[in-house]
């Protein structure tokens, strides 16, 4: 057994653990931290793969921008802790049937032929350190995949238009400022300067005393 | 060195990446120790007053007094709050704060791991900052530092995309994801060949959106220390203290990224002879400098903005700004002009 295997049981036992711990723990938030530990493991693990971009925007999608917003949703929301685990029972013969169905699935892809790299005669390409795997598969998005490429982000950007279509309302009675509106006025458009008739006293007084020392 | 290695043998490699990893990380700790001071010195010049000067020479020692009695106080963990959460929130602030130095090159050669794809890197892990935000409000088990980590975790989401549109920018005119490479491209006989230039829309939104990502004046909203309530309100002692800790060292980290991106990092302001004498080290350390005392400056300067400005300034102008640049440079690198964004 050399390093590298020592490293990936070393992740991959984290990884297992976390995955366990986010349907078995308790508390949501708890679930939802052990999914970010998944997460991450799994990135490691993917750099062991040589598949570094896929590592690093598996961080920066799922770990910095999705969970965060996981959290958020379940930190806000007030649980009860043992209404939680009602209807266990009754879900289970459902569960444990999806459950089943899954690992199925999972073994007659796993046992296929074409899934294992030395079955099918394609061995893995083992790359030097020139070698640049986000140059590779940016040619690839834009050159041989661009119309899927392309098709996929308009529709993530209908869902995203439409997703605030349906929830955004306007209602007449709410009062909202205009920040732009706020930002563009000018200090004339909300100050008067009056002059005051103690201030003219005043400045008099002042220039009477400068005449003075300048005489003196 | 090669009697350590033969020494310690398969475990040399660990060894010495731990090596390199304490010489990072120990002058960088020193280092937000005396941006602390620095902070109260500049401060206190700008407000006309002195600053620290009680603690040894000029108040030099200021930063160690306050560690030492930061570190002597209890830390209270408040009656129903999450214990194992409580204690993990400042451990994961510090944590991507020291992580993203990994990457970071302060010379050509001078890199810890000079892997191809850093600025990706760098943005995934600084993205990760925010757990510890999140985490210390929700797990104090109190409705005002959850508040106010809401508020934090708002603000550092909404700039992070503006901060990243930024960042493509520069990735496009350098043509790569690397560090080095990013600041050799910025090559040429004066300072005007750096980023800052062509991409000055970027530069800016960047240099604010960082401000606004480490929740410094005037973007404060998330713990004005003396008068905002915010998402470490239940923390005392060296808990506390971490939370400054990972402003602090991510404020160094954002002004070194700034320099290394927009202001040519190690590269003299002109290729000629009393400049090159400089090594390029002395060169970024100053850049570094330059872009805290920005920090400070804005901070002694600005009124705080108001939240509601604050997330309009980040998703109706710098994002909007952000991709009419990337498009503007996108289309002339297509022109004759090109040569001008590269």
């Amino acid at each position: 057994m050399n390093a590298q295997t020592l490293i990936f049981y070393f992740f991959a036992t984290i990884l297992l653990f976390a995955a366990a711990r986010v349907v078995t723990a308790r508390n949501p938030v708890h679930s939802a931290l052990f999914l970010v530990l998944a997460f991450f493991t799994a990135a490691a693990l993917w750099i062991m793969l040589q598949a570094e971009f896929l590592a690093i925007v598996l961080v920066l999608v799922y770990v910095g921008a999705v969970m965060v917003l996981f959290l958020f949703v379940v930190m806000m929301l007030d649980i009860n802790y043992d209404t939680l685990r009602e209807g266990f029972w009754d879900n289970l013969p459902f569960a444990l049937l999806v459950a089943v169905l899954m690992a199925a699935e999972m073994a007659v892809v796993v046992a296929g032929r074409n899934f294992w790299a030395n079955g099918s005669g394609v061995s893995p390409v083992i790359h030097g350190p020139e070698y640049s795997n986000i140059k590779e598969l940016g040619r690839l998005i834009y050159t041989e995949y661009v119309y899927p490429f392309e098709i996929a982000s308009v529709i993530l950007l209908v869902a995203i238009v439409a997703a605030i279509a349906l929830t955004l309302r306007r209602r007449k009675d709410t009062k909202y400022q205009d920040s732009a509106q706020q930002i563009a006025v000018r200090r004339n458009d909300r100050l008067r300067i009056i002059p005051v008739a103690a201030d003219n006293k005043l400045r008099q007084k002042h220039e009477a005393v400068e005449q003075t020392e300048k005489q003196s | 060195m090669e009697f350590f290695q033969s020494l310690l043998g398969p475990a040399w490699p660990v060894v010495w990446t731990l090596v390199k990893i304490i010489a990072i990380v120990g002058p960088l700790l020193l280092a937000v120790a005396y941006v602390t001071y620095a902070e109260r010195k500049v401060i206190g010049y700008m407000q006309v007053r002195i600053g620290p000067n009680r603690v040894g020479p000029l108040g030099l020692l200021q930063p160690i007094a306050d560690g030492v009695k930061l570190m002597m106080k209890e830390i209270i963990i408040p009656s129903g709050a999450n214990k194992k959460l409580f204690l993990l929130g400042p451990v994961l602030a510090m944590a991507p704060a020291l992580a993203a130095w990994a990457v970071v090159p302060f010379s050509p050669e001078l890199v810890l791991a000079n892997i191809d794809a850093s600025l990706l890197y760098i943005m995934a892990i600084t993205s990760m900052g925010v757990y510890g935000i999140v985490l210390a409000g929700w797990a104090s088990n109190s409705k005002y530092p959850f508040l106010g980590a809401m508020r934090s975790a708002a603000q550092i989401v909404s700039y992070e995309i503006a901060m990243g549109f930024a960042l493509v920018g520069v990735l496009m005119a350098a043509q790569s994801l690397n560090l080095v490479e990013i600041v050799n491209a910025q090559k040429g006989s004066s300072f005007f060949s750096w980023y800052w230039l062509p991409l000055f829309p970027m530069f800016l939104v960047y240099l604010i959106s960082s401000v606004a990502e480490i929740n410094r004046a005037p973007f404060d909203v998330a713990e004005g220390e003396s008068e905002i309530v915010g998402f470490h309100a239940e923390y005392s002692g060296m808990a506390f203290a971490v939370f400054f800790l990972a402003e602090y060292a991510n404020m160094i980290l954002v002004a070194t990224l700034t320099a290394l991106m927009f202001l040519g990092g190690w590269l003299p302001p002109f290729d000629v002879a009393p400049f090159t004498w400089i090594p390029g080290f002395f060169w970024l350390i100053a850049k570094i400098c330059f872009v805290l005392f920005l920090f400070l400056w804005f901070r002694a300067t600005f009124p705080r903005y108001r939240y509601d400005q604050i997330m309009r300034l980040g998703w109706k102008v710098f994002i909007p700004v952000t991709l009419v640049w990337l498009l503007f440079v996108g289309a002339m690198m297509q022109t004759p002009l090109g040569y001008l964004f590269h």
